[in-house]
């Protein structure tokens, strides 16, 4: 580790904290109606698609609303992938997807995940990039913000029956926040360097002689929308390695920031909005807290080096570089991945397979948490308000008080709920890797043997059901088992918390908001911040442990003992 | 239920049309006005001809030339066998082996004899025995470069500190000390080699 590694980290994140701020603001504005610039625009829109304004949903409805839209959407991606042969803009003839793979990406990037089972160079056609991924990109964001939101408005409210409108969250988040910064960034991005093109693949004459074709494309709008939404599904298979998705450490600095920012803002928004911003604000530190500890924690990690090759000769410093690239070096690598595994951006700059033991154990473990440091834009906000209503039961036990979180009471109800969708993902993850690598077909996908492979696995299906999307690239992910298994986990990781966390909402907005007592427990001070984070690392610990300690911590071991398999 | 069916469909069909295909086309048609050069993919033209992308790096072979790192990037032949394909940049990808793999040791051990034998004994940098990220990494760190500086003088016969001064010219800090890192770009290197601006 040096000084200037570090350094980067501190840069990074004053950047982001600084504009989560104001944006946390904004949004809380977005999310009351108060927004209204550009109410030209939406008037058609809604005029157009049939919806009323005016009309608010309970949570139910808010929930069909949701699924409907994604339902439909997802079976446009799978049709557009099928049939990209016979599209616009396929100058490389690229042919349609098999069913399997076609199921897999719609789920992915329905559900906001991008696993990417694909490389992308040749399995999709910018025809399929730009009207089929990047407009889920947008949706699929947006729908976790607009979610988000309902969930804040039900804690704003009093005995209220209604969340908003799903359609009029979903136009006003894209409008009024994805689209101008994702413009914005996408200038930046190409003047940097990230094609913009729809020509075909370009083919030069080397100066070593011999003929390079090299794959372009429409890149930069994708790209900037892919990380402000943390989508993270590539348009090349390198993913933000890629010189053409992310070619200096400006646009790798500009992509962190736009990873992390609506995922800090949430809570910003949240405090304004229960008119408690002491409270966000004890999110956004809980948030903060955890994704500095990994960000240091896998920097130092990938700092240390491969004890096997240092021996075989190679320089210790400046650390490993198997799988990064030089323009990033190890502090720039490793912080984006982190950055990409607290939030749900499936977007890598390096190649966590090929991450020291303990290096890749960060991404891993980051997304085990539930991708809440921040997590992905609407998901990683609602996902810790999950963790502070445990956390808030736990205080309660030991009181022997009714739980309450901003004047509402938790009750049984809600404890379920809340329970159902933390652990309806461990259950995908540990099941699912648990089940593939006793299958033959799970084992064949593996790429590397040892510890490593069982890390393989398990990180597949904690990134799939997560809403991920990043990988220990070396699996072997279009199988039969993978792409319909890791497909349904995206699914239920997803929308079985989604919907349960909206269920809560409707049950909290009906309730009273009961106002402050002297036994209250307090939520926006630093013993919450301590507790919830406990409460957070040891209920995950409890689940992941094990599995972990079978795959990198065992890994870590056998490196350091010289053992290679 | 019905009810809730026009405006998703509605919803998803015209926000396809706009997010999907006005906005980038539009956006497209920005980028080929403003940066054509970096919209078009930075293609770097010699006597009218593009001979590569500034960012995209090349497999460079002969002692004559600098070398970029070893890329991990693989072809599937006519016989359905898999053939290495250096910087082959129709993809990218990275080898992902894992640290205790015992292909990965032998990659490097092997890469770390030939660095030596070509550039002489000594520490050997990270970046030149290990495969990058993408495949396509058009950097070398500054120790590298100077490491193959050398060699290449010999090969060109043109004075050693010719070659060290290229490097320097050409070479990238990180700005602020943080962003970005100190390495210089292979492509560029060899351009000028080629040009004979090193002579």
């Amino acid at each position: 580790m040096t000084l200037h590694g570090t350094g980067f980290i501190v840069l990074a994140l004053a950047l982001v904290f600084c504009a989560a701020f104001p944006m946390g603001a904004y949004l809380a504005r977005l999310y009351r109606g108060q927004l209204r610039f550009l109410s030209v625009i939406e008037a058609p829109i809604y005029r157009i698609c049939g919806i009323d304004p005016e009309r608010q949903m309970g949570w139910a409805g808010y929930a069909v609303g949701l699924l409907l839209l994604s339902l439909i959407h997802f079976l446009l991606l799978y049709a557009i992938l099928r049939l990209q042969y016979y599209l616009p803009f396929n100058p490389e003839h690229i042919r349609g997807m098999s069913p399997k793979l076609a199921f897999n990406t719609a789920a992915s990037f329905t559900t906001n995940t991008n696993w990417q089972a694909y490389a992308p160079e040749s399995q999709i056609s910018y025809g399929a990039q730009m009207f089929g991924l990047a407009v889920h990109n947008f949706l699929s964001a947006a729908a976790g913000i607009a979610a988000a939101g309902a969930l804040m408005r039900a804690f704003a409210g009093s005995g209220v029956r209604t969340l908003g409108n799903f359609y009029v969250d979903l136009v006003r988040i894209t409008l009024y926040l994805l689209l101008p910064v994702a413009l914005l960034a996408a200038v930046f991005l190409l003047a940097s360097g990230v094609p913009m093109t729809l020509a075909p693949y370009a083919h030069v004459h080397t100066l070593a002689g011999g003929i390079q074709t090299i794959a372009r494309g429409p890149v930069a709008l994708q790209e900037a929308i892919k990380e402000l939404g943390t989508n993270g599904g590539g348009f090349f298979n390198a993913n933000s390695a890629h010189p053409f998705e992310n070619p200096t450490g400006w646009t790798n600095l500009l992509e962190i920031w736009l990873i992390l920012v609506i995922g800090f803002a949430l809570p910003i928004a949240f405090g304004h909005m229960v008119g408690r911003k002491r409270d966000g604000i004890a999110l956004f530190s809980v948030m903060a807290l955890i994704l500095v500890c990994g960000m240091l924690g896998a920097y130092a990690a990938e700092s240390a080096n491969n004890p096997i090759l240092v021996h075989a000769g190679m320089a210790a410093q400046p650390g490993n570089m198997v799988g990064k690239e030089v323009r990033f070096g190890i502090a720039q690598s490793t912080t984006f991945n982190v950055a990409a595994t607290g939030t749900s951006t499936g977007a890598v700059d390096s190649f966590t397979d090929s991450y020291l033991p303990l290096g890749g154990l960060v991404p891993l473990f980051m997304m085990q948490l539930g991708e809440i440091a921040p997590g992905g834009v609407g998901s990683g906000l609602y996902g810790i308000v999950l963790f502070a209503l445990l956390a808030v039961f736990v205080a309660g036990l030991m009181v022997g008080r009714t739980p309450e979180y901003l004047g509402k009471k938790i009750e049984a109800r809600d404890m379920k709920l809340a329970m159902l969708a933390i652990l309806v993902q461990t259950l995908f993850i540990l099941a699912g890797a648990g089940f593939s690598l006793l299958t033959k077909s799970g084992q064949a996908s593996l790429a590397n043997a040892g510890p490593h492979g069982l890390s393989e696995m398990l990180y597949a299906w904690t990134s799939g059901t997560e809403n991920n999307g990043s990988a220990f690239a070396g699996l072997s992910a279009n199988t039969m088992l993978l792409d319909y298994g890791i497909g349904l986990a995206m699914l239920f990781g997803r929308f079985a918390v989604m919907i349960p966390v909206l269920a809560i909402a409707g049950s909290l907005g009906a309730k009273p908001r009961l106002a402050h007592s002297e036994g209250t427990f307090p939520t926006d001070g630093p013993l919450f911040v301590g507790l919830l984070t406990g409460v957070i690392i040891i209920l995950v610990g409890l689940q992941f442990m094990p599995a972990d300690l079978l795959g990198p911590i065992a890994e870590h071991y056998m490196l350091l003992a010289g053992k290679t398999f | 239920m019905l009810r809730e069916l026009r405006p998703a469909f509605s919803v998803v069909v015209l926000f396809s049309l706009l997010l999907g295909l006005v906005v980038p086309l539009a956006f497209t048609g920005f980028a080929q006005l403003v940066f054509p050069f970096q919209a078009n993919g930075s293609l770097i033209r010699l006597h009218g001809q593009s001979v590569g992308s500034a960012l995209i790096g090349q497999n460079f072979r002969g002692k004559e030339w600098f070398h970029g790192r070893p890329s991990a990037l693989t072809v599937t032949n006519a016989k359905g066998q898999t053939v290495p394909a250096p910087y082959d940049a129709a993809e990218s990808g990275a080898s992902n082996l894992g640290p205790t793999s015992k292909a990965l040791v032998s990659h490097v051990t092997a890469r770390i004899a030939a660095y030596r034998k070509a550039y002489g004994p000594g520490p050997v940098p990270d970046d030149a025995v290990t495969s990058s990220g993408s495949g396509l990494d058009p950097d070398i760190s500054l120790e590298n470069a100077l490491r193959q500086a050398p060699a290449i003088a010999a090969a060109r016969k043109v004075p050693l500190s010719v070659v060290e001064q290229l490097i320097r010219r050409l070479a990238t800090a990180p700005v602020l000390g943080v962003v970005g890192t100190a390495h210089v770009n292979v492509l560029r290197l060899n351009l000028e080699l080629a040009e004979g601006h090193a002579a």
